[in-house]
């Protein structure tokens, strides 16, 4: 991926490739076998999805600072207690400052758009 | 690959692509990062491996020290995530929702770990190594990611620091320019980005080897969902698995004459003794031929000609034992965080 003339190509396709759920990373192609390594500078796609719905504030204000909506999203539904122990662990083992009422908040969010009825 | 998280990267290899070959394309090796915080620019000759803490000489080593002034060696081997399978658990649990694809096998090109340590020189009474890479927590205050092997285990001279992957230099999201190869063990402990190792007097205690990535204490690391107890330990070693990879469930298969299967197995932190499949459902198995021999460690093909007796439904299930002489579970394993699957897999086909 890190030859100058094969990066423009490799950014129009990583967006694109994004939004059909696949990152293609072209395989690098070295010459000499590992005599030497090249500097590499790659584009790492982001995401700019957020929560939606009623409730979804707390959810938009603090969850994505660390990690994109995505990984919320693609979680099975989960019983409310699990949500609670999600936050939980966000908050006291990954240091996520999230005050009291905003995490009763992402809680109610998360519980009623991907709880287990 | 399959999107699994945008950020930090979670991507998983798709299943058809273990169909293809014993070793997986670098463009298709699962990717699992834990924090966002990590450079997506490299200047190799700027980088640095620091060797540090109880050792009689600090080394800063150059990307040139590494590929010009060690020993060279190369091993195959699987990374697999602790987490893998996760999606098939019942009851479903949090984290990366992975299916079969967040492992992968490599022929990995690098040093080996203990020459690494026996230049720094490791001081009387070292305890444990501890490993951390370019990625940094995005909150401050958050723990760093590091994880952290016995002293021997890191001096067992098959634990390496990989700069090559199928003799290429890697891709950047898994770890460019060194990662941490440790064989046999889940892919937590193989540190991306790798640019400091600390030998320790003491334990380590920080999260992620004390607290994160911990399985109940029970055999298979299988509890009930209501169970309680029980010790929790850090995951570590891989456990015997085997996949059909060019039969789906839901496939139709031609019945009453003959077809292959084939696929791939690893014996976890070990070989692979045997692959044994049936087609009646785990009432009787036949061993499958295995492919050549790519080192323990790795990936091993297998294949077998079989007949389904007769149109309708079957199942065909695969399973691994390994040189330990330990055969995979034919019930379902189930812990909290959802780590070390490694159940019979089934595939329901139709006859015709």
């Amino acid at each position: 991926m890190e030859p100058e003339k094969d990066r423009p190509m490799l950014r129009a396709l990583l967006p694109a490739a994004a939004m059909l759920g696949a990152a293609l990373l072209p395989l690098t192609s070295t010459a000499a076998p590992l005599d030497a390594l090249k500097s590499l500078d790659v584009d790492i796609p982001m995401s700019d999805a957020t929560f939606t719905g009623p409730g979804a504030d707390a959810a938009n204000n603090y969850c994505l600072v660390c990690h994109s909506a995505d990984h919320v999203l693609n979680q099975p539904a989960l019983p409310r207690k699990a949500w609670e122990e999600v936050v939980h662990k966000m908050i006291t083992a990954y240091k996520a400052p999230i005050p009291p009422q905003d995490a009763a908040a992402i809680v109610d969010y998360l519980a009623r758009t991907k709880g287990t009825k | 690959m399959i999107l699994q998280r945008t950020s930090p990267p979670w991507l998983e290899t798709p299943f058809e692509v273990f169909d293809k070959g014993v070793f997986t394309p670098n463009d298709r090796h699962f990717v699992s990062w834990h924090w966002a915080n990590f450079p997506s620019q490299i200047d190799v000759d700027a980088y640095r491996l620091t060797v540090r803490g109880h050792v009689k000489e600090t080394l800063s080593l150059s990307i040139k020290d590494i590929l010009h002034g060690l020993p060279r060696v190369e091993l195959a081997a699987v990374s697999q995530c602790a987490g893998n399978s996760r999606i098939y658990m019942q009851p479903r649990v949090p984290g990366a929702q992975w299916a079969n694809g967040s492992m992968s096998n490599a022929l990995w090109t690098g040093v080996r770990l203990k020459d690494v340590l026996d230049r720094a020189g490791i001081k009387a009474g070292a305890l444990q190594v501890r490993f951390g890479g370019l990625d940094e927590p995005v909150i401050e205050g958050a723990p760093k990611f590091l994880k952290s092997l016995t002293i021997d285990h890191a001096r067992d001279g098959e634990v390496m620091i990989a700069f090559g992957m199928n003799g290429e230099q890697l891709q950047l999201l898994n770890g460019f320019p060194l990662k941490l190869i440790v064989p046999g063990w889940c892919a937590v402990y193989w540190i991306k980005m790798l640019n400091d190792i600390e030998v320790l007097d003491q334990p380590d205690t920080n999260y992620w080897t004390t607290r994160g990535y911990r399985v109940p204490d029970t055999p298979h690391a299988n509890v009930a969902p209501d169970q309680t107890g029980y010790e929790l330990v850090p995951v570590t070693r891989n456990v015997p698995r085997s996949f059909i990879t060019n039969i789906r469930s839901g496939d139709t298969v031609p019945a009453g004459k003959p077809v292959e299967a084939r696929g791939i197995a690893f014996g976890g932190d070990c070989g692979v003794a045997r692959v044994d499949l049936s087609i009646d459902g785990g009432k009787s198995w036949q061993g499958a031929q295995l492919g050549p021999d790519q080192g323990k460690y790795g990936f091993r093909q297998w294949r077998t000609p079989f007949a389904l007796p007769s149109p309708g439904e079957h199942t065909l299930m695969i399973r691994c034992t390994n040189t330990y002489g330990e055969a995979q579970p034919d019930f379902p394993i189930w812990n909290p965080a959802g780590y070390m699957a490694n159940t019979i897999e089934s595939s329901h086909v139709h006859g015709a």
